[in-house]
């Protein structure tokens, strides 16, 4: 059908996209049910390659959409349909979709592959090499989910995906399930984020009924066509839509006020944090945002509303940052806060460069965590060489609760794993914003457009720029710089190929990545524009004129060297900071005696604020006392002391069965009494020979009773039959 | 003879043949009363596919109709009348498909007389049936009262430990809310000459103030049996005494037989009592939705947390049905189908784990899906499932009745609000908490309990048993559309009469 409508030139492979779903979905099968007779190496090429496959099949549509801009959707199948809502199927090959289809794809490939090493590792030192299997499938099914996600030509089957992934999460999160805090911290975590997850959710049905009521579709096409007749009669529609997807998008993407399940989606494997929690699933939120771009390009308020939650989102959690030690938490926060960046970006109309931005973070932040990865899995070789070393036992204190994530235990592997550090190094450097770094472009982007849009947004963004770079310092001295702080960090070892070649890789696209959309030549910029002007086409562009112009206009800004100035003088300023503090004063603190020696100079300077940061601001505390436990405890007291003492014992047993036990207990009275009435009488028998077969019954001669049921229904049936 | 060769007299009455073969079996003789049980209710499926079959799904009107004079005294007209349409086919076919699935799961959990157990549980299947094709209404009373009997038995002999009490408690509870309906049916058979539902609803001659009050009366009967909040309270301790199969079909079939009375009888025969009367039944089924989960997640027995799951979940299927729009109601019928599914599979599965634990106290176990990695991740579909995660069967009906909800909620709608559905929608989060702490309790965390470090995972027999209704929690899913084609016509046929009536009022 499609390959009818090929008539301009260029090679087109539009109708290969559903190979996006069946490849993860073929692999998740494979592994799913004959990974249990295969060797550990089959099951990672088997889920490696599905991937990579996909990511081949990803690379072609985007060859594609360079002769063919306007894409295409490939409907597959019917899925609902009553009277007006006609749900389907279907996948829409975009720019927009096909760029995260080859994020997702692209960095999922290289984390695939580091998996197959890093989860060997991990299998062993945790214990049941059985799981490595079933990490590949809920891997692949992740992949998969996501792909719904990013594929998807309505809200409907975008959904879909979106608690897809979020299953994927919960289930990778509480991978190891039977560990952590009390042998169910991580279960916990993860529950925590599939029930966070759902009250973002609640918002995303919300806008999904609200949607349906003002446009009767969940089409994109339909939907975008359609908004600006729909704003000009009741505004208030697309409103409600936005700010309720808003909901939706601080679950996901972890924005204030719901960012809380992110930290501790940390308990899952590094791998899963780097691609789950770090450059996939939680951009969903940004995606949803961008790809609905011409809806909130309709209502000025809701942009506003998705640039203050993401600026200070960006500037809140980059204040925690600072404040951590577990080497996972630090960018955990970090890429709450980067989000922040982009859904501010998003939020203000720049779609260009908040999707710029979400591309060079996957990039440097899956660099990262798996750099920490390698990190963790050096200090437990280092460990496991302690604790098998009967000389280095006796140095070392403390091994029983060593924790490989601590930084405070780190600290000298620069030399240990040269590699691991120069790529964490690169990665960390992106982060920054230093020049000429992907992450400088992309930020220096959102800057720009922040500082023309909404100024206010820029002030709050620089200043977490600052923090960016002042944790990212820090981190970097206290894992990789000075002496080992352990035993354990004296023994590490580097990591094997099958991880730091993958790192590689990225270190590479963390350092290039900005050549994506160099200044002045704005290649994704004019890459995602087919979408982003095709969505706001027609009368669409006439209402969202003044939006759009603007938007187009920061689109051609291309490049104030002020602004660049300022935010890597910024940055500079706040990395010097850091050695400062961290390799200066760490150094001096080293003269005091251990009992009274603070575990960070910031803590000695800034007191409460460091413990205020270092304790998330008591956010999750917040939450425990304001709704989860008068939750707990309504639903306690509505089970026991309203359902069941009240409703179930009282009314029931007492009142209801009681009193009729009274009233007959009153009746028998009477008639023994003597006042005694042919009805009274009557009545007393009946019930008296009820009670008499009742008690037959009870007594175990039930056979009888059934037979004389069915004697009766035979004696039916024999009626119909022969009248 | 012709009168049993007519498909819908030999879905209903087809088992009582398989009780025949009960009869002469000697009691000793377990493994011949349970083949006979399982076969009798496999073909008995077999005939409803053929009645699915012979099914028009483009009619919107009642067919393979069979309609009998029966009893006819002085200016009474009932007739032996039944027939399906789209608002009951789906119901024949849950019924008839879970019944050989609980036959099943009594294998080896039933060892005592297994004749008398199975002997009751055809004629159970006999009753539900009878209830989802008579469109008689004195034939329909019949049949809802006789599916009391072999349910009290199950439970009374076969459950528990507080069986007797549970067993009476279900008895006269249900038989309470019965009298009035009775009440009802006699004088809408009276006054209208004939007990033939179709044709009542084409007389369409009842006074608005009379609806209210026939209306009020079958509702008793019905929302007892949904359970509507707040007449839930029989519905606890009937689930927790019940045996494995007995709750199954309890859950899956018996209060289906609630809400199709509702479909069936309360909006076609007082349709404009039943748009007066929507705000008050969404209320009560939002407030279902949101107390039931709560009560759920504070619970410590698995099957007490999963019967009031039920009640949150009926309390959508209710919402559904008087969203009286297209979506709400087609919603409604696919909850009821997936509830069905859902709640049935986590009932065997409970099951499945008392039949080695003996126990049912969440507290007692912890990390089973490390010792048995199959019935873990087979009840973490049927939880995802249950809770409505896109992709499975809940997310369907759930979402379509939310939105018949939305919709219904406009001004001038029978609701007039959107609370509801917003409301409603909370219920979505509040699923989440209380399946997901049951799973975490259960089949997560570290095996701190010894006992707990021999179990055997799930047999073959036990896989067989729930691997049809995964079948189904996936297909309807992914591709609900044969399920909702099959009732549409009907649907519409309902709601066209239900937004006359709600002109005739305004």
């Amino acid at each position: 059908m499609i390959f009818s409508e090929v008539t301009s030139a260029g090679a087109q492979f539009f109708q290969w996209v559903p190979l996006i779903l069946a490849f993860p979905l073929a692999g998740l099968l494979i592994n799913m049910f004959f990974g249990g007779r295969l060797p550990e190496k089959v099951i990672g090429i088997v889920g490696s390659s599905a991937v990579v496959l996909t990511f081949v099949v990803a690379v072609l549509q985007a060859i594609s959409l360079v002769g063919h801009p306007e894409g295409a959707v490939v409907p597959l199948a019917d899925w609902i349909h009553i009277g007006e809502l006609h749900l389907r199927w279907a996948i829409q090959v975009d720019t927009l979709s096909v760029t995260m289809m080859l994020v997702v794809s692209g960095v999922g490939s290289l984390i695939h592959i580091y998996a197959i090493g890093y989860m060997h590792e991990d299998v062993r030192h945790n214990g049941d090499p059985g799981r490595y299997q079933r990490f590949f499938v809920f891997f692949n099914l992740f992949i998969l989910a996501m792909m719904v996600l990013v594929s998807a030509d309505n809200y409907l089957m975008l959904f879909v995906g979106w608690e897809g992934v979020g299953l994927c999460s919960y289930l990778l999160i509480g991978f190891w399930y039977d560990k952590g805090e009390g042998g169910i911290g991580n279960a916990m975590a993860a529950k925590k984020a599939f029930v966070t997850n759902r009250v973002g959710d609640f918002g995303f049905l919300l806008a999904a009924f609200t949607m349906f009521g003002a446009f009767r579709s969940f089409e994109f096409e339909s939907v975008f066509r359609q908004a600006p007749e729909v704003a000009a009669i009741i505004p208030s529609a697309i409103m409600f839509i936005t700010l309720f997807m808003l909901l939706g998008v601080t679950g996901k993407s972890a924005q204030l006020p719901l960012f809380v399940w992110l930290p501790d989606a940390m308990a899952g494997p590094t791998p899963v944090s780097a691609l789950i929690h770090a450059a996939t699933m939680v951009t969903a939120g940004v995606y949803l945002v961008a790809r609905s771009y011409p809806l909130y390009s309709l209502v000025p308020e809701a942009q506003f509303w998705v640039t203050m939650v993401g600026a200070l989102t960006a500037l809140f959690s980059a204040t925690i940052a600072v404040g951590q030690f577990d080497i996972k938490k630090v960018l955990a926060y970090s890429t709450i806060s980067q989000l922040g960046f982009m859904v501010a970006a998003v939020g203000m109309g720049a779609t260009v460069a908040g999707m710029f931005h979400l591309v060079t973070h996957a990039f440097f932040k899956a660099l990262l965590f798996l750099s920490a990865g390698s990190v963790i899995l050096g200090l437990e070789q280092g460990h496991h060489h302690v604790e098998h070393d009967p000389v280095l036992r006796k140095k070392a204190k403390n091994l029983h609760h060593f924790d490989p994530q601590d930084m405070r235990n780190m600290g000298g592997l620069r030399t240990r794993m040269p590699i691991t550090f120069w790529v964490f190094t690169i990665g960390g450097l992106a982060l920054a914003g230093i020049f000429p770094l992907a992450g400088f472009w992309s930020k220096d982007e959102i800057l720009l457009e922040a500082n023309h849009l909404y100024s206010w947004a820029y002030i709050i963004l620089s200043i977490a720029a600052f923090f960016t770079a002042f944790y990212v310092g820090r981190q970097l001295l206290m894992v990789f710089f000075g002496e080992p702080r352990t035993e354990p960090a004296a023994h590490a070892k580097e990591s094997p190929p099958v991880m730091t070649v993958p790192l590689m890789i990225l270190a590479g696209l963390s350092a290039l990545g900005g050549l994506l959309n160099l200044p002045g030549i704005h290649t994704f910029g004019h890459w995602l524009e087919h979408t982003l002007e095709a969505a706001t086409h027609g009368e669409a562009a006439e209402v969202a004129a003044e939006v759009g112009a603007e938007a187009a206009q920061a689109g051609a800004l291309g490049f104030d060297l002020g602004i660049a100035a300022i935010s890597t003088a910024l940055a500079v300023v706040a990395l010097g900071l850091a050695w400062y503090l961290y390799d200066r004063r760490y150094k001096q603190m080293l003269d005091i005696p251990p009992a009274k020696r603070p575990d960070d100079p910031l803590r000695s300077i800034l007191g409460p604020v460091f413990t205020g940061m270092e304790r998330k601001w008591w956010v999750d505390e917040l939450y425990w006392a304001v709704l989860l436990n008068p939750y707990i405890a309504l639903s306690k007291f509505l089970a026991q002391v309203i359902d069941w003492r009240f409703w179930h014992d009282w009314f029931h047993d007492v009142v209801i069965a009681g009193g009729f036990k009274w009233i007959t207990r009153l009746t028998a009275v009477r008639i023994d009494l003597g006042g005694i009435d042919a009805i009274a009488n009557g009545l007393a028998t009946v019930t008296q020979g009820l009670a008499q077969q009742m008690r037959r019954l009870q007594t175990g001669y039930v056979r009888n009773y059934a037979l004389s049921v069915f004697v009766g229904v035979v004696i039916i049936l024999g009626y119909l039959i022969l009248r | 003879m012709n009168f049993l060769l007519y498909p819908l007299t030999m879905v209903t009455f087809f088992p009582l043949l398989g009780v025949l073969v009960l009869l002469f079996l000697k009691p000793e003789q377990k493994n011949a009363a349970r083949w006979t049980a399982l076969i009798t209710s496999l073909i008995t499926f077999g005939i409803s596919i053929a009645v699915l079959a012979q099914f028009d799904r483009t009619n919107p009107d009642l067919q393979l109709v069979i309609n009998l004079p029966w009893i006819q005294v002085a200016g009474w007209n009932i007739a032996f009348h039944m027939g399906v349409d789209g608002l009951s086919i789906l119901l024949v076919l849950l019924t008839t498909f879970l019944t050989p699935i609980s036959i099943l799961s009594t294998w080896t959990a039933v060892e005592d007389r297994v004749k008398d157990f199975m002997l009751f549980f055809l004629l159970l299947e006999v009753g539900m049936v009878g209830v989802f094709v008579s469109l008689d209404l004195f034939l329909f009373y019949i049949f809802w009262e006789f599916t009391l009997v072999p349910m009290y038995f199950l439970i009374g002999i076969w459950g528990g430990p507080n069986r007797m009490y549970a067993a009476i408690k279900f008895f006269l509870y249900t038989m309470a809310g019965s009298i009035l309906m009775l009440l009802a049916v006699l004088w809408l058979g009276i006054q209208g000459g004939t007990f033939s539902v179709p044709e009542l609803v084409a007389q369409d001659n009842i006074p608005a103030n009379l609806q209210t009050w026939l209306f009020l009366a079958f509702a008793a009967a019905f929302a007892i049996k949904v359970p509507m909040w707040p007449l839930h309270s029989w519905l606890p301790d009937a689930h927790v005494e019940a045996p494995t199969a007995g709750s199954v079909i309890l859950a899956g079939v018996l209060l289906k037989m609630g809400t199709y009375g509702f479909l069936r009888f309360n909006l076609p025969l007082f349709p404009q009592a039943a748009v007066q009367l929507a705000p008050l039944m969404g209320v009560l089924a939002v407030i279902g939705i949101i107390y039931g989960a709560a009560v759920s997640y504070a619970q410590q027995d698995v099957k007490k947390l999963v019967a009031y799951s039920s009640v949150s979940h009926l309390g959508f299927v209710m919402l559904g049905l008087f969203a009286l729009n297209p979506q709400g109601i087609q919603g409604g019928i696919l909850q009821m189908i997936n509830h069905g599914l859902s709640t049935g599979a986590l009932f065997l599965i409970v099951g499945m784990i008392y039949e080695r634990r003996h126990t049912r106290d969440m507290d007692a176990f912890g990390g089973l899906w490390k010792i048995m990695p199959v019935y873990g991740a087979l009840t973490l579909i049927v939880t995802l499932s249950s809770m409505g995660l896109p992709g499975l069967n809940g997310f369907v009906g759930e979402f379509t009745i939310l939105l018949g909800a939305w919709e219904a909620g406009q001004v001038g709608g029978p609701f007039g609000s959107y609370w509801y559905a917003g409301l409603a929608a909370i219920g979505v989060i509040l699923a989440a908490v209380y399946m997901l702490y049951m799973f975490q309790k259960v089949f997560l965390g570290p095996v701190d309990k010894d006992e707990n470090r021999s179990l055997k995972d799930l047999n073959w027999r036990e896989i067989v048993t729930l691997a049809p209704l995964l079948v189904f929690i996936f297909w309807i899913g992914l591709y609900p559309r044969p399920f909702f084609e099959l009732m549409a016509p009907s649907v519409d046929k309902l709601v066209q009469i239900l937004q006359t009536a709600a002109l005739a009022i305004r």
